[in-house]
């Protein structure tokens, strides 16, 4: 019983792990062994499941490819090159290996290599600066810029890169929609002046906001040295992302508990009051369910933004593995989509978090 | 046994009329009109109805006859159609701390806590009272309503017989010339809504706010009451017929019952409600 009423009250925003917490925090009693092998048990199946399918499928595809390549070179070159061919495929070589869907293992294994690789850019980076330390104090002292490396970034900096966009980009949205929804809520004439304008440019794809944004920060950047593609970037998310929290804060504020603004309104509250006092602490739950579908758009549309602003997130990396066509290039494509789908859950669970604090309604949510 | 002094204790000759200093909120001729697409709806009409300074006066009536409307005019959340409304000869303006509201459902701020509740509108009425008097005041109410151990609990903390204590407290805390209540026990269980009624009619013994509560419980109407109102169905509701209760004050619930009286007042309440 004591143990149901501690689960309600715990917030569920990382309540995947709770089975975990639970198993570390109860003692072992046979009930909440058996419950946790329950739980974990289900989920570990699923994901086994999951990666069996995948396993077999990308076996089938692999195979339905080779045999394609086979046929073709029997039907192009002859018999000759057909068995060439097949031995080629069956030693592995990358050459002549069928480019498919990439089964779990070659997911892995270049999941490894990304990491690993990861290490060898940072030791470059690390070599680097230190041949460079004492010329670039030289540099600096003279006033001049600093060299710095410009290698190829490695996938743990992409990841960096794109974490850095997507959060630039979601206190950009914050800080647009936020007041400019608050102002809507209070006033009905605002509301109607903004209409329009919300109706319009809410639905607008993150590939033309993009563009707008390019159009004009390219102008402004006009002569700038430095690369604008961060700045790019950052601004199509915030825009593209900002309108769920616009409409919510909108909304939450207009609808304010007619309770609360009758007693207000007997307490004749002023202006700065009523709305720090009453509308304000009233909408905060719906500001922040606002704010977490808008990190989750942003982080969603950064990808496809990236990529058209070569900024060097994980937009641009599963662009470039795609262009650039090698053998390996598909699995660490699909390594990306992983990377992306688990921090965009994690962003997720944090925002859920932060939105059941400000709750005063411990019900609401999820 | 009166323990407040009457302040604004003067006589008003607004619009040629000369108010008595002993009415506190003079209802004139007050009309409300909805309208609708198939033409007004007239809610009241002609409701003539003086209520006397520290006096205690519940209204009851039939669900929908405009009892609501009519209180939530005197607050100044509903605006008047027709007649007027004083209080002290002054014509209301709106909504305003003289008239404390009791609503129905206990109207807390969710994210406050007890006190904060209060203070929020002490802090309003008493701007240049220091910090810790606005908390002594706050605090007072708080525990004349029996909440000594829940200052720091938030409001969704609290039962619903609790949030509405703080709604008490708060409406007292303010000291309003007049107290507006709307049914504020008409959600409770009937144990619940007794402990409200003593401790109510406690603190109203010691502050003699005039007081005007809208109800639906005949037995409450009278052990609160000293005049109880009666209402006609709407539309166009008036005041149908008044009804002195001349039980002694301060009262326990036990001696109103024992009371000779009681049974007929009853008894002329409800065959009233029932034609």
């Amino acid at each position: 019983m004591e143990q149901e009423i501690i689960l309600k009250k715990e917030n569920q925003g990382f309540a995947i792990i709770k089975p975990l917490t639970n198993f570390f925090k109860v003692k072992f009693e046979k009930d909440n062994v058996l419950k946790f092998l329950k739980k974990t048990g289900i989920t570990l199946i699923s994901i086994l499941l999951f990666l069996a399918f995948w396993h077999f499928g990308s076996k089938a595809l692999y195979n339905k490819e080779a045999t394609y390549k086979i046929e073709k070179a029997l039907a192009e070159q002859g018999q000759a090159a057909a068995e060439a061919e097949k031995a080629c495929i069956a030693s592995r070589d990358s050459s002549c290996q069928p480019n498919t869907l990439p089964s779990p293992s070659q997911v892995w294994a270049s999941f490894q290599s990304l990491i690993a690789d990861h290490y060898l850019i940072k030791n470059k980076k690390q070599a680097f600066a230190d041949k460079l330390a004492t010329t670039n104090e030289k540099l600096v002292a003279q006033g001049k810029e600093a060299i710095v490396y410009t290698g190829r970034a490695s996938f743990v900096d992409t990841v960096l890169t794109s974490i850095k966009t997507v959060f630039a980009g979601f206190l950009l949205a914050m800080i647009i929609a936020v007041p400019l929804g608050i102002f809507i809520g209070l006033s009905p004439s605002l509301r109607s002046a903004f209409n329009w304008f919300i109706q319009i440019f809410k639905p607008v794809s993150p590939v033309v906001w993009y563009l707008l944004v390019f159009m004009i920060v390219k102008t402004i950047y006009i002569g700038a040295s430095s690369d604008n593609a961060f700045v790019i970037s950052f601004i199509s998310v915030g825009l593209c992302a900002m309108w769920a929290t616009l409409v919510n804060t909108a909304m939450g504020v207009s609808s304010v508990d007619k309770d609360y603004i009758n007693v207000a309104k007997v307490l004749k509250l002023g202006t700065f009051q009523k709305v720090f006092k009453v509308i304000l602490p009233s909408s905060l739950p719906l500001i922040f369910t606002g704010l977490r579908i808008t990190l989750s758009v942003a982080w969603m549309v950064l990808i496809a933004i990236e990529l058209l602003a070569q900024s060097p997130g994980l937009g641009l990396f599963v662009w470039e593995e795609f262009q650039n066509g090698a053998n390996d290039s598909n699995s660490k494509i699909i390594v990306a989509m992983f990377v992306i789908g688990i921090i965009g859950f994690l962003l997720d669970r944090l925002m859920l978090t932060v939105q059941q604090m400000v709750s005063f309604n411990k019900n609401e949510g999820i | 046994m009166k323990t407040t002094t009457i302040e604004n204790d003067r006589i008003s000759s607004e619009n040629g009329i000369f108010y008595p200093s002993k009415v506190m909120l003079d209802l004139k001729n007050l009309k409300k009109v909805y309208p609708t697409p198939k033409g007004d709806y007239v809610v009241l009409e002609d409701l003539n109805l003086q209520i006397m300074k520290e006096e205690f006066v519940t209204i009851i009536g039939h669900s929908g006859c405009g009892k609501t409307t009519m209180l939530s005019m005197i607050a100044g959340l509903n605006a008047i159609s027709g007649g007027n409304i004083a209080i002290l000869g002054q014509p209301i303006k709106g909504p305003g701390p003289d008239r404390g509201v009791i609503f129905q459902s206990p109207s807390l701020m969710p994210w406050m806590t007890a006190l904060q509740n209060v203070l929020l509108g002490v802090n309003q009425v008493f701007p240049h009272a220091t910090k810790t008097q606005r908390k002594d005041i706050a605090e007072y109410y708080l525990h004349k309503v029996g909440l000594e151990g829940a200052f720091h609990k938030k409001a969704t903390e609290l039962s619903q017989g609790m949030q509405q204590r703080v709604g008490i407290a708060r409406a007292f805390a303010i000291k309003p010339k007049v107290l507006l209540l709307d049914e504020p026990f008409g959600m409770l269980d009937s144990l619940t809504r007794g402990e409200l009624q003593d401790i109510l009619i406690e603190i109203w013994n010691k502050e003699k706010i005039t007081a005007v509560m809208i109800t639906h419980d005949v037995d409450e109407a009278i052990f609160l009451a000293d005049r109880v109102v009666m209402m006609t169905s709407g539309p166009k509701a008036k005041i149908g017929d008044v009804l002195a209760v001349d039980f002694e004050r301060p009262r326990t619930r036990k001696t109103v019952l024992q009371h000779p009286d009681y049974y007929s007042y009853r008894k002329h309440l409800i065959d009233f409600l029932e034609h």
